[in-house]
Parts: C-alpha cells; sequence; structure tokens
C-alpha cells in the first residue's frame, strides 16, 4: 500500500482539513484557476471619464469578451471591479459597498492615472487614491489608457492568477461555507 | 366569508404600518427607490425616485459623484494646464470645450486664429460632435435593450475617433486647441480618408433607420414618452438637441457664431413633439448636418499659417525649422508664463449636447483669478425633478437615455 | 478670404453699434435701479451693476424684456475688498437677443452674504443656487430647498469656493518624496 493519510477524531474538522487539503492538490487547483481565469465578469460600475475607454474595450473593435469576461449588472454575481478613472469622495463609498457585495475570489483592476495616485486632478479636495479604498490587484497607467492595454490588463490577471494562485480570501470564505448553520451575508 | 376577509383587510393594514413603507402627510402610501450609481449605460448618478405603486410621484436627481472641483483646481494652474483639465469632463466631444476655453482666453488677449486654424478647428468640432451623438444612441440602445444599437454605435464611432487620432495623435483627449491657432496641421491624405468615411456614414444611417428608428417596438417605447412642452424647456433653460426637439430652434453656432460657422453652410434641425423619439430623430439628423458641414469645411478650406504670427515670432530657430518642415507648433516659452492684461472675457459654444459658457476673471497674473464654466449636461439636470413624476418606474431608462445625460459633464 | 476680411471687420462693427445702442436702451428700463449699464463689445455682453436690494427689482424688469432663462449663476470671492460678488449670466430664446448675453452682478458682504432668490422669476435657477450656496456660502432667502448638491456631507460648512480654502500647490522643481 502507498503511503496515505489517516484522519481520526473530530469529523467536522476532519472535513474541512481534507478539503483544504484537496484544493491545493493539482488537478482541482488547475480547474479552479482556468475556471476562474476566463471568467473575469467585471460590474457596472462607472466611475469616471475612463468608463468611455472600458465602453469602447467591449464593443466590437476591440471585443474583450473573448477572453470571457463581460459585463454584468449585478455585484453579487461578478468577481471583477475595474475603477476607471478619479475616484471622489461620494464614488469611494459607493465602491467600497459593491467591492463588500462580491463574492470572493474578487480582483480588482485600477485603470487611469486617476486611480493610481490622482493623475491631473492630484491636489482636488474631493479625490481619493483608489488603494486607500480598496485592495487592488493590477494598475493600468494612461489617460486614458488605449482599450488594448484594459485587454492586456486582464491577460496579465489571468496569468496571475495561474501562477500565484487565487487570493486567500476564498480559502477562508470556503472553510466558514461548511459551517452548517446559517451563512453570514456581507454586511450591508 | 365577508367577515374573514374583514379581517385580513386589517391584518394587512397592521402590517403596512408597522412596517412603516414611508407613509406621507397626506396618507399616501409611497416608497423610496434608489437607482443608484451601479447600473449599465452612463452610471455615475444617484436618482431617489418615490414610486405610488408603480408611478413616480416625486424624482430627485443626487449629482455630485465625479465632482472634480475643476474650477478650483483652475485657480492654482497657468492657464495653459487648465487645457487638459477643460478636456477630461466632457470626453466624448471634446474639442468644442477647449475651442469654448481658447475663444474666452483669445478675446481677453485679443488676437484672432488664422483662418485656416479656424476652419481645422471646425472640422475637429463637428468630428467629434458625429462620435459624440454615436454615444448617445449606444447608450440609449443599452437602456432600452437593444443589444445591437450599442454594437454598430460604438463600431461606427471608432471610425471618427481614429480620423481623429491621425489629424491630433490621441483618440479621445487631443489637446489640439492652443491659443493662437492649432497644435498640428492635417495629414496629406486627411481630406481622402475623411471623404472615405463619411460616405460610409450615409449609406450605415439608413441600415440605423431600418434597425432602428422604424423599428415598432422602438416606436412604441420612444413615442409619446417623456413629452417637453416648449414653455417649459424655455423656462428651465434647457440646451442643446432636448431644445431642438420640443419645437425651439436655438444653436448657438447661428444664432453667435464662433469659428468658421458663418462661412458654412448647413441647417439646424428642429422637431415639434417634444417626446423621447424627437430628440433621437434629432440626434440623427444632426450626424446629417455634420457630415455636410465637414464636407464643405474641407472644400473651402483656406491656405496659410496655423497660428498667430505674435506667437511665431517667438519661436527659437529649431522651432521654426520643424514648424516650416513638418507643419507642428512646438510650444514656444511664452506659453509657461502668459500674462493675459486685466479684465473679463465671456465665450460660449455649442458641444455636442447643448450650449457650454466660458468666463474668466483675469488680474493680471499667470492665473486665473476665477473661472467659471457651465456645461449643458448641468443645465439639464433639472428635466429629472420636473419632467420624469407622472411616468411609470419602466418608462424610466427610455427617459434618462433620451435626454443624453453625461454625468461627468454635468459634476464637471 | 482676402475679400471676407473687411466684410466680417465691418459685420463686427455693425454689432459693436447695436450693442452700445441696446446698452442705453436697456439703461433708460433700468433707471433707478441699476447703478452702472455698460456693454463689452469683445464679448458681446452687457453689464448691469445694481446694489443688494434692487436685485429683484433688476430680474423683473429685465424677465419683461425678454430675458427667459438663467445660464451661471455663481459667486467672485474678493477677500481684499471684503465682498463676494454675485454674477449671473441671463440669456434669451427669443429672436431678437439671442445674440447677447447680459450680466447681472452685485456686491454681497462677505461675513454674511445673503441674496433673494431668483427662482419665482426664472426656474432654471434653482440648482445653480443650490451649488452657489454650497461654495460660496451665499444664504438665497425664500429658496425652496436650499440644501447640498455636489458634495457630500463632510463639507457642511467648509465654503470650498472662497479663496481661504487652500489647496496644495507644488512648485516648480520640488518632488515629492513619500517613501522617504
Amino acid at each position: 500500500m502507498e503511503g496515505g493519510l489517516v484522519f481520526i477524531g473530530d469529523l467536522d474538522l476532519t472535513t474541512r482539513k481534507v478539503l483544504k487539503w484537496l484544493m491545493e492538490r493539482k488537478p482541482i487547483k488547475d480547474i479552479v484557476e482556468w475556471a476562474n481565469a476566463f471568467s473575469l465578469w467585471p460590474v457596472h460600475l462607472m466611475t469616471s471619464c475612463c468608463g468611455v475607454e472600458m465602453g469602447a474595450a467591449y464593443a466590437p473593435r476591440f471585443d474583450l469578451e473573448r477572453y470571457g469576461s463581460l459585463p454584468f449588472v449585478s455585484p453579487r454575481q461578478t468577481n471583477l471591479i475595474i475603477i476607471e478613472g478619479t475616484l471622489t469622495r461620494k464614488m469611494a463609498r459607493v465602491a467600497r459597498i459593491t467591492w463588500e457585495q462580491m463574492v470572493d475570489p474578487k480582483f480588482v483592476i485600477a485603470m487611469g492615472a486617476c486611480a493610481i495616485d490622482g493623475g491631473l486632478f492630484w491636489n482636488s479636495y474631493n479625490v481619493v487614491r483608489a488603494n486607500e479604498v480598496i485592495p487592488v490587484d493590477i494598475y493600468i497607467p494612461g489617460c486614458p489608457p488605449r482599450p488594448e492595454a484594459l485587454a492586456r490588463a486582464i491577460l496579465m490577471l489571468q496569468q496571475r492568477i495561474k501562477s500565484r494562485g487565487i487570493t486567500r480570501h476564498d480559502l477562508e470564505l470556503i472553510e466558514k461555507n461548511l459551517k452548517l448553520e446559517k451563512v453570514e451575508f456581507a454586511r450591508k | 366569508m365577508v367577515a374573514s376577509s374583514i379581517a385580513i383587510e386589517e391584518i394587512s393594514k397592521e402590517l403596512i404600518q408597522t412596517r412603516d413603507l414611508g407613509v406621507t402627510e397626506e396618507g399616501e402610501r409611497l416608497v423610496e427607490l434608489q437607482i443608484g450609481p451601479t447600473h449599465p449605460g452612463s452610471g455615475h448618478m444617484r436618482i431617489r425616485v418615490w414610486v405610488d405603486g408603480d408611478i413616480i410621484v416625486r424624482c430627485d436627481p443626487d449629482i455630485g459623484f465625479v465632482f472634480r472641483t475643476i474650477e478650483k483646481l483652475s485657480e492654482n494652474r497657468i492657464y495653459m494646464k487648465t487645457i487638459p483639465l477643460v478636456e477630461r469632463p466632457s470626453l466624448l466631444d471634446t474639442t468644442p470645450m477647449t475651442i469654448g476655453y481658447i475663444n474666452a482666453l483669445e478675446k481677453l488677449m485679443g488676437i484672432e486664429p488664422p483662418p485656416r486654424a479656424k476652419y481645422l478647428r471646425t472640422m475637429l468640432a463637428e468630428l467629434t460632435r458625429i462620435a459624440s451623438h454615436l454615444y448617445g444612441v449606444g447608450i440609449l440602445s443599452i437602456f432600452l435593450g437593444h443589444s445591437t444599437g450599442f454594437m454598430w454605435g460604438f463600431g461606427d464611432r471608432e471610425l471618427f475617433v481614429e480620423l481623429a487620432n491621425q489629424l491630433s495623435g490621441a483618440r479621445i483627449t487631443y489637446a489640439y486647441v492652443v491659443p493662437g491657432g492649432v497644435r498640428r496641421d492635417m495629414p496629406q491624405s486627411f481630406p481622402d480618408d475623411v471623404e472615405k468615411a463619411l460616405r460610409y456614414m450615409e449609406r450605415r444611417l439608413k441600415d440605423w433607420y431600418k434597425i432602428f428608428l422604424n423599428n415598432p417596438v422602438i416606436e412604441d417605447r420612444l413615442r409619446e414618452v417623456g413629452v417637453l412642452r416648449k414653455n417649459d424647456a424655455v423656462k428651465l433653460g434647457i440646451t442643446g438637441p432636448n431644445l431642438r426637439a420640443s419645437g425651439v430652434d436655438f444653436d448657438v453656432r447661428v444664432a453667435d457664431p464662433y469659428e468658421a460657422y458663418d462661412e458654412l453652410d448647413f441647417m439646424v434641425p428642429v422637431a415639434e413633439e417634444g417626446d423621447a423619439y424627437a430628440r433621437t430623430l434629432v440626434r440623427f439628423e444632426e450626424i446629417k448636418q455634420s457630415i455636410n458641414i465637414i464636407r464643405d469645411a474641407l472644400k473651402k478650406m483656406p491656405s496659410g499659417d496655423i497660428i498667430h504670427p505674435q506667437i511665431a515670432r517667438m519661436f527659437n530657430p529649431l522651432m521654426k525649422k520643424i514648424y516650416e518642415e513638418t507643419r507642428r507648433v512646438k510650444f514656444p516659452g511664452i506659453f509657461a508664463s502668459l500674462k493675459p492684461p486685466k479684465g473679463e472675457a465671456t465665450a460660449r459654444v455649442e458641444a455636442g449636447r447643448g450650449e457650454a459658457l466660458f468666463h474668466i476673471v483675469s488680474d493680471g497674473s499667470p492665473r486665473p483669478y476665477r473661472f467659471r464654466w457651465t456645461t449643458p449636461s448641468y443645465r439639464n439636470v433639472i428635466l429629472f425633478k420636473y419632467m420624469i413624476p407622472g411616468h411609470r418606474l419602466a418608462d424610466l431608462p427610455a427617459i434618462y437615455g433620451s435626454l443624453d445625460y453625461f454625468p461627468p459633464e454635468a459634476d464637471r | 478670404m482676402a475679400s471676407q476680411q473687411p466684410q466680417a471687420s465691418q459685420q463686427r462693427l455693425a454689432l459693436g453699434k447695436a450693442l452700445e445702442e441696446l446698452a442705453t436702451r436697456l439703461s433708460e428700463h433700468l433707471k433707478g435701479v441699476a447703478t452702472k449699464v455698460e456693454a463689452d463689445k469683445r464679448s458681446m455682453v452687457i453689464n448691469i451693476e445694481v446694489d443688494r436690494s434692487r436685485i429683484l427689482e433688476a430680474a423683473k424688469i429685465l424677465s419683461s424684456l425678454g430675458f427667459d432663462h438663467v445660464k451661471s449663476l455663481t459667486g467672485v470671492d474678493y477677500p481684499d475688498k471684503g465682498v463676494i460678488e454675485l454674477m449671473v449670466h441671463i440669456g434669451s430664446y427669443s429672436r431678437g437677443l439671442r445674440r447677447i448675453m447680459a450680466i447681472l452682478r452685485s456686491k454681497l458682504d462677505r461675513k454674511d452674504p445673503r441674496a433673494p432668490t431668483l427662482t419665482q422669476i426664472w426656474p432654471s435657477s434653482e440648482l445653480q443656487e443650490r451649488e452657489a450656496w454650497e461654495m460660496f456660502g451665499i444664504v438665497f432667502e425664500g429658496h425652496p430647498d436650499l440644501r447640498r448638491l455636489l458634495l457630500p456631507e463632510e463639507f457642511e460648512g467648509l465654503w470650498p469656493g472662497r479663496k481661504d480654502f487652500e489647496i496644495p500647490t507644488r512648485k516648480a522643481g520640488e518632488v515629492e518624496e513619500p517613501w522617504k
């Protein structure tokens, strides 16, 4: 008999440990990452003027749907936020609430010079930086960046998912979800 | 039977009162809905509606999600650095906004650009106007669920964005207009490319009529919806195609001509009904008129300088060589320390969505003392408060889309 | 092109004269109400300066003459003179007056700027008065719904449009190094 693992003790705890071990093994990990990479659906949150280039990116000429990415209406059914452009104070609250409503694993792309460090409007009293509000994965420079740059960012995110794996948010949540008590909804 | 139904009524009355659905003083039962910033189409605004059943009773627009305080920022920068600031809000038709700002600045300085520069500015402004109207129709199509309209609108718009790219070097933010003229001359092949694009657009408009404007579903959703009467439009100060669809033929290009518009031949489309269908129809007709203006401008384009001789005198020898060989203007040092004389100046232009007003107060220093500008979408916000009540909730996307309201432009 | 230039400048001279005539006729209508009426030929506007107590009267007279909507309503802050100047751009959609604009100006005291509301005469000024309130602190007496329009709640009581609300500036050659 080959070496294997025998688990004894509490059934609940054992199941959780088995699942965690299984999710980090090769075949399932690859499938999960492939599924995530090719279904990056952004939510319809147009933050500011770079939204015009995002709209053009999902249009016939630069079709981003061939990478699996489709803008969708509800934050509960999407897993990507694209912060296009300047975040003002009022919009930062909305972006944070939308990000919290999304289900793990979720990703954030910050598009444009204004999302990186304020851009043209760096000294305005109504502008906040994107990474102080939600954690950002990929930054795209430009003012506004060309739609090809957005396509490249999505490809970079896909490669990152495949090489580094999905973020640690999701493993903890899977552990949490295994509890047979009531599931917690996101804080309102 | 009767006793039990009365009992059910009493129970439900209790439930309604304990659940506090928002009973107003008159005893009506109103529910407040927030159509928030996360929605398809041009988001970044929140509309709060109070509904009684299905009918909207009151509506309050909540704007300011993209308020970037450009008027305050311009007091801290020199005049040239405000040009990209003025471009960014109305990102679809950027050229009329920069034309307006530079017109006000040129009135302060007392100079006028050479004729060729005026024609080049006009041509670029009309190219961006066509792109802006196609964007507006695309967004209306998303609201109505007509995905082909969205794809066609954005696909056809790419043609004109590429033409502007050839002329100025960038897709949507050109910074093409400088005080005294323009920054670059048009390349050799430009008139042929423009003619090809215009011929394509004329053929395509016939297809647009077949699938969009003469489509029975679209007609049902847009006719007699969101009617704006002529008196209300004048009283509320509405501008742009929304005003012209209600019967007032006011267009700044005809009423107070700027740049080369008084030498070009075009008409101003006006409709009488004032409903959402009329607004969309006026936009399509304006695309046709813009095609005529571009053809006329290309035919009548004068030759000559593209920058005012007073500024050309301040070029150093390298800049002069580049200007004569490639017709590109490299900015001389005067732009970094431009000090217009003390005074005030006002200018207005017709952007894609209506009339934009620019007012500069200068006190002789390199920074403006006060820069005030009003955009057409900012003047149209009041329609949300006064035109929407009385309609059913399902008509709200059709009305919102037909107004062609762009929130970054309204918030500046 | 050369033949059109004298035509254009002749047109401009004629327009300038018409503007001055209009300014004189307006100053007759506004006799006793306006302190100064003058034409600005470069921008094709007529500047009308009134005292704070006569704003409503002047507005009623202008509205009866054909000016039917407000294009822009804002304030200009002059801290060294101790005034905030209320500046209203008024326009008209009627055929004779389309070409020009009138600017109604009035100086308000900077410590307690108050002005009568113009919404009864021109309904198009409703949202613009809200913005002028939140930027400069000008209280419009009689406005049906004076609250913030563009800014979130944390700016209540701060008037960002005034000159004493400062924003950071960077001088030439200065570089920020937040990592140090």
